[in-house]
């Protein structure tokens, strides 16, 4: 049951990411972007990540994708731009990274055993916080403080002169 | 996880049950608030449609599902036919997790009266309140009308900036029930509901769903004064009836969430559970309607500054407080 599961949102999730590389219009990415998170979202619920889960529903696609739409909408960029096919001499960075990626994946293929999955426990929000804040409360507390001069500095270069 | 078809079964049927609850709740209400808003202005309101109007729900229905179905030439089909749903289910997707009653034994079988009893629930219905704004963006985008776009762009800065509130006002009561389960919420509310121990999260959390239904006075995003009918101008028939039915729903949803929340569920003395939960959730309809009946419309720079400049940090400082509270209690 969830195998069926995961493999239909899996392919929602590519397929969802695909359209949204694709489409030409703006809006539209935005919305087929936020169907491939809102099918990972529920891969992490079924993983026994309810709280991950949640929080890619409401960061992603709650919050960041609704910016990127008021951003489209208040400088109106909606209307389609002409698509012309890049040249070849333009593709080879992604050659390269397409060559890198599958070279990689091959020699873990041939040099590793299959790695096995670890046993599947579901975590509560109880146990998630409790790992969040005493085991990693340092990171979190500088991350955070990342995030502040982040907001200064938006607020600085954003301000009247 | 082991099921077994009873489980199955009893699962559909609440799911079918719940939407045929809300469905002729939301159908009723607006109704009521003709009626209300009626006898509120001196008027009589509809009465003609069976005895006191009650057969007028069913009459507006047929009416918007035999109107032509309008599509502008210039907008974008597949988002202008998607926009009315995405607004209309994110709100019947919230009842999911709201506790209706005190948990049943039929044939040994314990029934909760709740769809499902997620553990994230608080943050499931912050997620779908985050997702209700996608309707009304996408409603005036797609449109393609210089009024419906206008209408969107305030609805989305709006709805964004009072989530934000909401969302903050919330965490006293998690901090109080100690778990983001609306069960645990309920239950912690078993000898004093959670208005008393935090008067202000209710009253902030109550000024957002305002905002967060679009109605008077936070209904800047279809003022009709100013841009004929906001978002969902272009909208006509069973497609703007989504809409329209999608926030009618909205507001029970967040009524029914403001009794669990902060006047504790479904509990209270004498009368069964589930009238109780259902007298909270009317009572704050009626609130709705009074509030609008009442308030004229706020302006734009007033209802911003309202948002970002006086109620999020309240209810910051009302996290403070509550922590304060908590760690020397």
């Amino acid at each position: 049951m969830e195998a069926i599961l995961f493999y239909i949102l899996s392919a929602v999730t590519l397929i969802g990411t695909l359209c949204a590389i694709t489409a030409r219009q703006a809006v539209r990415a935005i919305v087929y972007l936020v169907t491939s998170f809102f099918s990972l979202a529920l891969i992490f619920y079924l993983l026994g990540a309810p709280l991950v889960a949640a929080f890619e529903v409401i960061i992603y696609a709650g919050a960041i994708m609704v910016l990127f739409m008021f951003v489209i909408m208040m400088l109106d960029l909606g209307h389609p731009e002409k698509l012309t096919f890049p040249k070849i001499r333009d593709w080879w960075p992604a050659v390269l990274l397409l060559a890198v990626i599958a070279g990689s994946i091959l020699i873990l293929a041939v040099s590793r055993e299959p790695a096995t999955a670890p046993g599947f426990t579901a975590i509560t929000v109880r146990e998630f916080s409790q790992a969040l804040f005493k085991r990693y409360g340092v990171a979190v507390e500088i991350i955070s403080m990342q995030l502040l001069f982040a907001l200064v500095g938006a607020l600085y270069l954003g301000r009247r002169r | 996880m082991t099921w077994n078809y009873v489980d199955i079964a009893l699962m559909l049927v609440k799911i079918l049950l719940v939407f045929f609850i809300i469905l002729t709740l939301a159908a009723y209400l607006v109704l009521a608030e003709r009626r209300i808003l009626a006898w509120i202005q001196d008027r009589i309101g509809p009465n003609r449609v069976g005895p006191f109007g009650l057969l007028q729900p069913l009459a507006d229905v047929i009416k918007m599902l035999t109107k032509e179905d309008l599509i502008p030439a210039s907008s974008d089909r597949l988002l202008f036919s998607l926009a009315p749903a995405m607004a209309a289910i994110p709100a019947i997707l919230t009842f999911s997790v709201v506790p209706m009653g005190a948990p049943l034994h039929i044939m040994g079988h314990e029934v909760s009266l709740q769809v499902t009893d997620l553990d994230v629930a608080v943050l499931f219905f912050l997620a779908l309140s985050s997702i209700a704004v996608y309707g009304v963006a996408l409603g005036g985008w797609a449109s393609n009308s210089k009024y419906a776009l206008l209408g969107s762009i305030r609805g989305l800065s709006q709805l964004i900036s009072y989530e934000l509130s909401m969302g903050l006002s919330l965490v006293p009561v998690v901090m109080l029930a100690k778990s983001l389960r609306m069960t645990d919420i309920v239950n912690a509310q078993a000898s004093m509901p959670f208005i008393v121990y935090q008067p202000l999260a209710f009253l902030i959390f109550l000024v957002s769903i305002f905002a967060e239904c679009k109605r008077i006075p936070f209904d800047l995003p279809e003022a009709e004064g100013e841009l004929v009918a906001g978002f969902h101008t272009e909208y006509s028939g069973m497609r703007f009836g989504l809409f329209f039915v999608g926030e009618y729903i909205n507001i029970i949803a967040l009524g029914a969430l403001a009794s669990v929340f902060f006047l504790g569920g479904w509990r209270g003395p004498l009368l069964p559970p589930i009238v109780w939960f259902f007298i909270k959730v009317a009572v704050f309809s009626f609130l709705f309607i009074w509030v609008r009946g009442t308030l004229p419309r706020l302006r734009y720079d007033q209802l911003m500054h309202l948002g970002w400049k006086f109620l999020t940090p309240l209810a910051l400082i009302n996290i403070l407080a509550t922590g304060w509270w908590l760690a020397l209690r």
